[in-house]
């Protein structure tokens, strides 16, 4: 499903965030990524979606050689993937529900099943009830669990987290787990990138570890 | 698909609605300078299109007199008559016999009391004709050629106001498509401007939408409805302040017209004229917006 060969990101200011980056997902399967910040996480993420593009190597998502990409040819492959961004990137001028509305109107969607698959959404990750709030209005987990809504409402093949439980407590964050575990279990290939190490202890999932832009297995 | 296009395009044109009531006095306040930056150039363009159809009557078949000599018998006349009628340079003949000639004058100017004290009737016989051509040129010929027949006394054709008119009329346009440009490139401005400021204030969801996969056409598709349709309503406003000004003229050219006893009255715009203005109008907008989103759309880009 995702495939890195050799891949390596040096930012223009001469910063190597990723060196020789080799590394497999399979479809359907749940990943964790984790390292200090400035070990290269969010690059590699950015690099999945093609927010960034690699120095060298070459990147395949289902099949397709992203690197190589055309402009016009990415917001077709980021339909494909969910992203959960780590400042979550709520649009705070409307409700929870036209946020969760606006990748179905991105990749046009049928006008008359929208309203139930937003519903549907918010229900999974139990925000049915504040469908109407404005986003100011919910707490930090709320956030959290909208930002997910939005990320899964159009069905991607691919969901990635960056960070997803950052400032959470405990508790929230474990709900926020099990919702990728659930979405996991239905066939959704999952990348999780994070620091905190209370979620991987008793995790059965691969961890891939980053350290200074390299694969510490 | 067909159906997801308009729904698509339906719901941006209602978006770009709401956010035109949004904000009702900036978008008011816009429209209103584009309505009068459009109403000037189209004011003078419809005085131009009214002297134009007044001297259009005038040249475009001109009108000569040609007045016999007093002693011209009826033989003479008639064959004068056939020989104007056989010319292929002349459309129409109508003759005045001077007795017509004579009441008419009686009737139409108030001087019945002198034109009775007359012994007799002072009045040549004459032909009114209507030309084929209308260039000073082969008019100026024709009146030459008529002149020398020997029963003509006197060959009346006056062009020159016609053609300083005409050239009046010439420069009034390039007046007209100057002030039209230059308020067009304002127009445009305007629309960039405002696009801009939209565009700021849009940021995040912008560069949100080309994370999740929005394409550029939808991003600038509203931008560019937004334009357009205030270019509407500017040109709808345009078209208002037009009629209104037209109607009021007229109603203050009814005076004038009973004092003079002729028929003044603006002509207003056309149906054609109308949706051009309305078209243009939309364009301008349009084209403004479409300038400003080529213009930053592509400055913000995630990261």
């Amino acid at each position: 499903m995702i495939i890195f060969k050799n891949v390596s990101k040096r930012y223009p200011d001469g910063y190597v965030a990723l060196n020789n980056v080799d590394l497999s997902v399979a479809s359907g399967e749940m990943v964790f990524l984790t390292g200090h910040s400035g070990a290269g996480k969010s690059t590699l993420l950015k690099l999945i979606a093609a927010i960034e593009r690699p120095t060298s190597g070459v990147i395949t998502i289902s099949g397709q050689n992203i690197a190589q990409l055309k402009p016009a040819a990415i917001p077709y492959l980021r339909r494909k993937i969910g992203f959960i961004f780590q400042d979550h990137k709520l649009l705070f001028d409307r409700t929870v529900f036209d946020n969760v509305l606006l990748p179905l109107q991105i990749s046009n969607f049928d006008h008359n099943t929208v309203a139930a698959r937003v519903r549907a959404a918010l229900d999974k990750v139990g925000l049915l009830k504040k469908e109407k709030a404005m986003p100011i209005a919910l707490s930090g987990g709320e956030r959290q669990r909208l930002c997910i809504a939005r990320a899964v409402v159009h069905r991607p093949a691919i969901l990635i987290a960056d960070e997803p439980t950052g400032n959470l407590d405990v508790e929230y964050a474990r709900d926020i787990m099990a919702l990728f575990t659930s979405f996991n279990q239905v066939g959704v290939t999952v990348l999780i990138a994070t620091h905190d190490a209370s979620l991987l202890e008793d995790t059965q999932h691969r961890i891939l570890s980053l350290k200074q832009g390299k694969l510490a297995t | 698909m067909m159906r997801a296009w308009l729904t698509q395009h339906g719901f941006v044109f209602f978006l770009t609605l709401r956010r035109l009531i949004a904000t009702p006095l900036t978008s008011l306040l816009s429209i209103i300078v584009m309505g009068i930056a459009l109403s000037l150039p189209a004011g003078i363009y419809v005085l131009m299109q009214n002297l134009q159809a007044f001297s259009g009557q005038m040249a475009d078949s001109p009108q000569m007199s040609l007045f016999l000599k007093l002693d011209t018998t009826q033989d003479s006349i008639e064959k004068v008559n056939q020989r104007l009628e056989e010319n292929p340079q002349i459309l129409s003949v109508r003759f005045i016999p001077k007795d017509a000639a004579l009441q008419q004058l009686q009737q139409s100017s108030g001087l019945t009391d002198i034109a009775a004290s007359l012994g007799r009737n002072p009045l040549p016989d004459a032909f009114v004709i209507h030309t084929q051509e209308n260039t000073a040129d082969a008019l100026e010929q024709l009146r030459l050629t008529l002149q020398k027949w020997p029963e003509i006394e006197h060959v009346q054709f006056d062009s020159a106001w016609i053609e300083r008119l005409n050239a009046l009329l010439d420069l009034g346009r390039f007046a007209v498509l100057m002030l039209a440009t230059l308020l067009s490139v304002a127009i445009i401005a305007i629309m960039f401007n405002t696009i801009r400021l939209q565009i700021l204030t849009k940021r995040d969801e912008i560069e949100l939408s080309k994370l999740i996969g929005a394409t550029d056409s939808f991003i600038q598709r509203p931008f560019l409805y937004f334009g357009a349709l205030q270019g509407l309503a500017g040109g709808a406003t345009a078209w208002l302040i037009m009629v209104l000004a037209i109607r009021t003229f007229n109603e203050q050219l009814i005076t004038l017209s009973q004092l003079y006893a002729i028929d003044l009255q603006l002509q207003p715009l056309t149906m054609m004229d109308s949706i051009s203005l309305l078209l243009f109008s939309g364009w301008l907008g349009w084209l403004g917006a479409r300038i400003s989103v080529a213009s930053h759309l592509w400055q913000i880009e995630p990261k």
